[in-house]
């Protein structure tokens, strides 16, 4: 039933826009890899042998003591569900990209809330995640922690004394660990600090990203900041990291939030309201140009100039207003400009409910 | 070439994607593009396949690999999952964890290009950690033990001491193994 209402429902808890400095900070995820020992890494494994590690995965989360630690979870095989299925637990950031090819030997387990999930032979056998709002990366691995600790009093890991957690590609080993913030950075963009901003984090060993990952373009200003080393450096260590540069990028953009308020105050409400009045009215939206405005929106929500709207909202509809859930909106496939009419229906519908 | 999207089967359709206003070719295998074009979502690069080209550059010249030299089934084997030198090579991946020690001297120069470290430092798995454990264990008492001496706590670094030779006796017995 879970994975039902995951699909069914566009809302997911890091949306929740709740934690702390989520203002800036949307949210929180790590992701860390785990292998099984003495069996091949996925890319090596034909149908029968994948279906040994799912059902291992299965044996493991069944288990009373993980689901007492963990919560409630449940496995289920990507086979069983549709193209847009499988597409929408990607738009919702539950499981990558990378896990929809070749599906067939492929699993995810979700927690109910979506808090945990855990990905089956992606790159490696197991790739534990823990997504949740605001800037908490320390309660994020306290989770991952636990149920990684629960996992393994069943499943036997690669593990090495001297190289740590063993996995299929060597950027990923040691740790496992990948821990990354999506931050919301417009005012730094707006007075064109940006490219200095995120040439910085490069040089301090972290990685910048959009949205869906690698080679996508920062769509809506959304930025993601995790760690490139996983190897000598303890999960703490790539944390505390992490927090530091995020906590100094969250302080440019707040100042630069503020100096646009002081200095040009007419043209950060006027770049609101327009935002706001376009996406109320609009008939034909692209993905791209509400993505654009919701970032513009959410802005005046996060400067506390605009108030029945909640980012909570925004989040979802990021998700909504993706081709697949559109599409299972409608019921059917859609042509790009019959989809940017329904998307735009769909938002003015939205906001026509807003007071 | 192999297909951009799934990197294990050769690219047979040529595409031409057009996102934000730019034009660019995208290499696919036939399968890959029936289902992008049956979703009918955007297309957009796999991350991880355009990072395995670039480790897979990097381990070709860690290697000592010959760029030219696209045959897979060449070099030395994983005794374990038997997976050749020249697969890691082409694909960025490795077979098994047993590869990990079987081609170790090749590996480590390149561990350390990535990571700038070698030696991994984190957490330590609690049943399979074994001796890792212990040893982690070790270290962390070591720094208790210092900062004990540091404060003239010496009741409580006389404790610390008795336990880091006990952990440490069953090291020589084999405990953990
Ligand atoms: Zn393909
Ligand atoms: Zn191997």
């Amino acid at each position: 039933m879970p994975l039902k209402k995951t699909i069914n429902d566009s809302h997911s808890r890091w949306m929740d826009a709740d934690g702390p400095a989520a203002d800036i900070a949307i949210s929180s995820r790590i992701r860390v890899a785990r292998n099984l020992a003495g069996i091949p890494f996925p890319h090596l494994l034909d149908q029968k042998k994948a279906e040994d590690v799912i059902h291992a995965v299965r044996l493991a989360v069944i288990d009373k003591d993980v689901s007492s630690k963990v919560g409630n979870i449940e496995l289920s095989l990507l086979s069983e569900m549709s193209p847009v299925e499988r597409q929408i637990l990607v738009d919702k950031h539950l499981i990558s990209p990378e896990l929809l090819s070749n599906f067939e030997r492929k699993a995810v387990v979700l927690r109910d809330d979506e808090v945990i999930s855990i990905m089956i032979n992606e790159e490696d056998h197991l790739r534990i995640q823990c997504l949740i709002p605001g800037l908490q990366l320390q309660e994020a691995w306290d989770l991952i922690n636990q149920v990684d600790d629960s996992l393994e009093r069943t499943l036997d890991y690669a593990f090495s004394e001297k190289l740590g957690y063993l996995t299929a590609c060597p950027t990923n080993v040691g740790t496992g660990m990948r821990a990354s913030v999506m931050l919301h950075l417009p005012a730094l963009k707006l007075i064109k600090q940006l490219g200095g901003v995120l040439n910085a984090i490069s040089k301090v060993g972290l990685t910048v990203r959009g949205l869906f990952g690698e080679g996508t373009e920062a769509l809506g200003d959304l930025f993601q900041i995790s760690n490139q080393v996983t190897l000598g450096q303890s999960e703490e260590e790539i944390i505390n990291n992490i927090v530091a540069v995020v906590s100094q990028i969250i302080t440019q953009e707040q100042a630069a939030r503020n100096a646009l308020y002081k200095n040009r105050r007419e043209v950060i409400e006027d770049l609101v309201y327009r935002a706001y009045g376009t996406l109320k009215y609009a008939h034909i939206l692209s993905y791209e140009e509400a993505m654009r405005l919701f970032s513009e929106l959410r802005l005046g929500i996060e400067m506390g100039l605009v108030s029945g709207v909640h980012a909570r909202l925004l989040n979802e509809l990021t998700v909504r207003i993706r081709p697949a859930f559109l599409t299972k909106l409608s019921g059917n496939e859609m042509l790009a400009h019959n989809r940017d009419v329904f998307r735009a229906e769909l938002i003015r519908k939205e906001f026509s409910k807003l007071q | 070439m192999m297909c951009k999207r799934c990197g294990q089967r050769p690219a047979t359709m040529h595409m031409t994607e057009i996102s934000n206003g730019k034009k660019s070719e995208t290499h696919l295998c036939e399968a890959c593009a029936r289902e992008i074009q049956a979703q009918g979502f955007g297309f957009s690069f796999s991350p991880q396949l355009q990072l395995h080209d670039f480790l897979a550059g990097l381990l070709n010249h860690e290697l000592g690999g010959n760029k030219h030299d696209h045959d897979e089934l060449t070099g030395k084997r994983c005794e374990k999952c038997g997976v050749f030198e020249g697969q890691i090579v082409k694909h960025g991946l490795l077979g098994c964890g047993d590869c990990y020690p079987y081609f170790e001297d090749r590996l480590l120069p390149l561990l350390r290009r990535i990571h700038g470290r070698t030696r991994h430092t984190g957490k330590v798995p609690e049943r399979t950690g074994g001796r890792a454990r212990l040893i982690k264990e070790v270290n962390n008492l070591k720094s208790v033990l210092k900062e004990a001496v540091s404060r003239e706590d010496f009741e409580q670094a006389a404790q610390v001491r008795d336990q880091i030779r006990q952990i440490e006796k069953s090291l020589e017995d084999g405990g953990g193994a």
